[in-house]
């Protein structure tokens, strides 16, 4: 089932200011068109290679990275790479909702009128479209007006999702999703993964093991900083090849 | 090792002094305040009428009114709002946003501090060497705006700093990750939520200026000058230095004009400070986090 390479990790690695290494050489492909689980117990890097894949450690205190990123064989850690462009094709939910201080509408219009897009029907679709993907439309069509800050956490978590299929990106990294949802709203967002798979390529960072197992066409299993298996979802949470994988899985450590 | 134990207040007791003793700090604190302004209302209220506020002074500045002087303290808030507002925000968004911290930024945040710490009557001095005589702009507003402008850059740029730090800086991540330069995250996100704090510190800074006399001394301020400026590099008068002129300048004052003249400075800057309070209440409401 191996498809085309979306983005190739070539030997990566990082370093925080607090000095030590928080990924190391990790080579890593994330396959096009499929749902790649990068798991694994907290503090293993996985929510830094996330925000590497569309530069955003950039913003944080790095002090040391080395190996490269290519996407669609391009390398996006090349020093003058356009990041604004690689942000629009490589969107992110981060782990903590975060939403703008402005109206439900305007946060998730934020990115598109950003890139210039103006015209008011589009707008208006993009946030019916993407309310509905991230199954919040029932819940906040009647107020599209109202600040975000005033929705739920796990209102808020989905609102941060919307925003970001609303730029319809070409990968979308997503850092526990669902951790503050219900397991109705889980559902439904994971049905939504399924759905759009065949336009998008997604990288998740599930919040269990059991979401990882369910959602995962590609694993890679993180272990303080190391990449220590990669493969097909089905089979490493069937039969893993390292006793470490299993052992997390099994729920006998992490 | 055996300690006698001193002998214990009840807790209410001692909760009960502690309080008294906290309420009399803040009754020290406001009622020099009370003491002042109702002093200047008892004494100058009866000089106040509506010719006071838009005569031209005559008889040695004895009879009619403030409205030179009144308006130059006027043109000169705004010149200083010109010159420092831009100036100011523009460098606090410098040192926020984008500046790293080397030692260039440090010598410039020493520079500020610096800077707020220098004597009013320096920057007078300051002005008249750099504007009035070296630039050749003469005693005149342009001058005087000029000095009183760089007095205020240090309040404004440093509570617009600490406005603009105060924003979360998830807000700046969730931007840019969607797509936003620095720039666009600047404008559409930082400064809307910098905006009252921002406000509050500019008017706080100009309401500094307004009451100054030192700094307009050398660079814009006219003794006796019935007339209103034609530009800026015309002369004024400005409140603060008629104040002075006939408090110790002009024998025979009458002292309910003296007082009278304090009140309208007095009103005059307690209602900027009031519109900061306004300003930043109605903005507070519409903060979201
Ligand atoms: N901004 C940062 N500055 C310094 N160190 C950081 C930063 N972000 C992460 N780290 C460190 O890097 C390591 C990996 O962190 P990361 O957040 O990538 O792990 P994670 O796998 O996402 O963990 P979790 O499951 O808890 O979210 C940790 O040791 C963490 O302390
Ligand atoms: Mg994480």
């Amino acid at each position: 089932m191996a498809g085309d390479i979306k983005i190739h990790i070539q030997n990566f690695g990082l370093r925080y200011s607090d000095g030590t290494e928080s990924l190391h050489d990790i080579t890593l492909d994330i396959y096009a068109r499929q749902i790649n689980v990068l798991f694994g117990p907290a503090g293993g890097g996985k929510s830094t290679l996330l925000r590497a894949m569309n530069r955003l450690n950039d913003l944080t205190d790095v002090v040391e990275q080395t190996g490269h990123i290519l996407l669609d064989g391009e390398d996006i850690t090349r020093p003058g790479y356009d990041i604004v462009r690689l942000r629009r094709r490589v969107g992110i939910v981060f782990a903590r909702p975060v939403v703008l201080p402005m109206s439900i509408y305007r946060n998730i219009t934020y990115g598109l009128e950003l890139a210039g897009i103006r015209d008011k029907a589009t707008l208006d679709a993009a946030v019916t479209r993407s309310l509905q993907q991230s199954a919040l439309w029932e819940e906040v069509h009647d107020r599209l007006g109202d600040p975000a800050h005033a929705l739920s956490g796990g209102q808020q978590q989905r609102l941060c999702l919307a925003r970001v299929l609303a730029l319809q990106p070409e990968v979308i990294l997503l850092d526990e999703p669902t951790s503050g949802l219900d397991p109705i709203s889980t559902a439904k967002i994971e049905t939504t993964m399924q759905e759009l798979k065949s336009d998008y390529t997604f990288v998740i960072v599930p919040h269990s093991v059991q979401q990882a197992a369910r959602v995962a066409d590609w694993a890679s299993f993180f272990l303080q900083g190391e990449l220590i298996e990669h493969g097909v979802g089905r089979e490493m949470f069937l039969k893993p090849k390292h006793t470490r994988t299993e052992d997390y899985i099994t729920g006998r450590f992490g | 090792m055996t300690r006698t134990k001193p002998p214990r207040l009840s807790r209410q007791t001692s909760q009960r002094i502690a309080f008294a003793l906290i309420t009399l700090a803040a009754i020290v604190v406001v009622a020099p305040i009370f003491f002042i302004v109702g002093y200047i209302v008892y004494q100058g209220i009866s000089a106040i009428s509506w010719e006071f506020l838009t005569a031209y002074p005559h008889n040695g500045m004895k009879e009619g009114g403030l409205l030179p002087a009144i308006v130059g303290t006027l043109w000169l808030t705004l010149g200083t709002a010109v010159v420092a507002v831009p100036i100011g925000i523009g460098a606090a968004i410098y040192l926020s946003e984008y500046a790293k911290d080397n030692a260039l930024t440090r010598a410039i945040r020493v520079a500020i501090i610096n800077l707020a710490g220098i004597p009013s009557v320096v920057y007078g001095l300051f002005g008249l060497g750099l504007f009035v005589i070296f630039l050749n702009f003469g005693t005149s507003i342009l001058a005087g705006s000029l000095t009183l402008g760089i007095m205020t850059l240090p309040v404004i740029i440093s509570t617009a700093e600490e406005a603009l730090r105060a924003v979360p800086q998830s807000f700046r991540l969730v931007s840019v990750s969607l797509g936003g330069t620095r720039w666009q995250t600047i404008r559409r996100v930082v400064l809307p939520q910098a905006l009252p704090g921002i406000i509050t510190g500019v008017i706080l800074g100009l309401e500094r200026a307004a009451g100054e006399t030192a700094p307009i001394l050398f660079t814009v301020a006219a003794f006796f000058l019935p007339r209103l400026p034609k530009s800026i590099f015309d002369q004024t008068m400005a409140l603060p230095y008629h104040l002075f002129v006939i408090s110790t300048q002009v024998p025979g004052m009458p002292i309910h004009i003296q007082y009278g003249t304090a009140l309208v400075l007095l009103i005059f800057v307690l209602s900027m400070n009031v519109l900061a309070t306004l300003i930043r209440n109605h903005y507070r409401k519409q903060r979201f986090w």
